[in-house]
């Protein structure tokens, strides 16, 4: 006998919507899959469960591969469930870009939340989009936000130069270093830095982690953070024992309240927002002229370039004049 | 995409239900299936059908392999399908590959385990399975 309703893949979105209020996971689950498909009808319910979010903390961690980044995701998630609130993981790792394929492994860190109702975890691919987040990750986020969650993890892939897209979705972003990565350590401090409300150094218990701290506090010294007013603190942690957890936990409360008091809360989701509808519309178009491209003719022009008989810019310029004269085909 | 095309085979789940811990064939065939392009969920050794089920329903997988070597399938995958009946998950495809006998593949494929894939199978025809939807009925 079954206990839910089943609902297949293929149900309409308003259906996956109505059922995702009512705190359906299944239909949660499902609605993700079919925005992530790109479905138009996706899209359209997305827009009616976008004003229904905003609520949620959004909680961003991202750091070199192996620095322990999901792990640290399941200990916040445990920490938070420990005070009664809901999360929900977005765990993103990269998508071949020659096959398309990808494994999704941050979830064998996370095992251990699958009894707990609370929690819902989803792991993306990256999809093409590079930038340590997948294309639809923002998406996600707004429909766990819809959902009801109080608190959202976004785990992007492992990085450490300029892979910055996680600031840009998240209202707290925790960067992530450890110790004995002497290369990574310094590119944290040439590229992510800047983007950190909070430091985390993880493998605390590791050789080493004193000197990242001391790196840590010597760059901040130099006065590049983010936003005025409000010091990166570093927090050192061994995520596999919890150690250092709850004090992380504060710290992110901490930066909650200066965001909410200071007002940046609404300076920075703004900013984000703006971002976000450029991305929107960086889709939109490059998905017209990909379809435009797909001709023989097109591929001919390519062809050309290739044995330097025409030139790229004027064939972009060309291509520009195509499009933005095509058909209106929305 | 209209809102009713039928999914193609696009994210799957490998998994290993019950206690033995060799997990190179689940790694094998999440790697080749990787390189076919899906997106492969791998979530580790000794998950129990209550994981598994729970795993494919968050990630909404299309399709879902279980590597099985300790002879406890006939016990282990009727809960599993069980478990994902519960949730719901009524299309998912399931598929298995490990040591089980003929004998048992047969009755498991009543269960709704569409293939069993034996040791020394190529990873070609799980592949050519999955590209083909599964035995998924559409």
């Amino acid at each position: 006998m079954p206990d839910v309703v089943p609902l297949l893949r293929s149900a309409p979105a308003h259906e996956l919507a109505a059922r995702l209020r009512q705190e359906d996971r299944l239909a949660l689950s499902r609605m993700i899959s079919a925005v992530e498909a790109g479905r138009s009808d996706a899209r359209r319910e997305l827009r009616h469960l976008f004003a229904l979010g905003g609520k949620a903390h959004v909680v961003g961690i991202t750091g070199p591969p192996g620095s322990g980044k999901s792990t640290l995701t399941t200990a916040l998630a445990k920490a938070y469930r420990a005070r009664g609130e809901t999360v929900g993981v977005v765990a993103v790792d990269p998508s071949s870009p020659f096959t398309g394929g990808a494994i999704l492994g941050d979830r064998i860190r996370m095992m251990e939340l699958h009894d707990d109702p609370g929690v819902f975890v989803r792991s993306m691919a990256t999809r093409g989009l590079t930038g340590g987040l997948a294309r639809s990750t923002m998406d996600v986020v707004a429909l766990l936000d819809a959902f009801g969650k109080d608190v959202i993890v976004v785990e992007t892939v492992g990085v450490g130069q300029d892979e910055v897209e996680i600031a840009r979705t998240a209202d707290s972003t925790i960067v992530v270093g450890v110790p004995g990565l002497g290369d990574h350590i310094q590119s944290i401090k040439a590229g992510v830095l800047e983007i950190a409300d909070i430091l985390v150094v993880n493998k605390a218990d590791l050789p080493g982690a004193q000197q990242v701290v001391n790196d840590l506090r010597a760059m901040l010294s130099l006065g590049a953070t983010r936003t005025p007013g409000w010091t990166p603190p570093i927090q050192e942690t061994v995520a596999t024992t919890a150690r250092g957890i709850p004090e992380l936990v504060k710290q992110i409360d901490a930066h909650v309240q200066f965001l909410k008091d200071s007002g940046s809360w609404r300076a920075r989701r703004a900013e984000n927002a703006r971002r976000q509808v450029l991305g929107i519309l960086e889709d939109h178009v490059r998905s017209a002229f990909e379809r435009t491209i797909r001709s023989e003719t097109w591929e001919a022009r390519f062809r050309n370039i290739a044995a330097r008989t025409e030139d790229p810019y004027a064939v972009a310029d060309e291509l520009l004049r195509e499009v933005a004269l095509g058909d209106d085909n929305e | 995409m209209t809102a009713a095309a039928p999914a193609e085979i696009r994210r799957v789940l490998i998994a290993k239900p019950g206690l033995d811990g060799h997990d190179r064939g689940a790694k094998v065939i999440a790697r080749a299936l990787r390189d076919a392009g899906f997106e492969v969920v791998y979530t580790g050794i000794r998950q129990t059908p209550e994981m598994i089920a729970e795993a494919a329903l968050q990630e909404d997988v299309d399709a879902i392999g279980l590597s099985i070597l300790s002879g406890a399938h006939m016990t282990l995958f009727p809960r599993i399908v069980e478990e994902l009946r519960k949730r719901g998950l009524d299309d998912v495809v399931v598929w298995a590959g490990g040591i089980i006998p003929a004998a048992d593949a047969a009755k498991l494929r009543e269960m709704g385990i569409t293939a069993v894939f034996g040791p020394g199978s190529p990873t070609t025809e799980t592949i050519a399975f999955l590209r083909a939807g599964g035995g998924r009925s559409a």
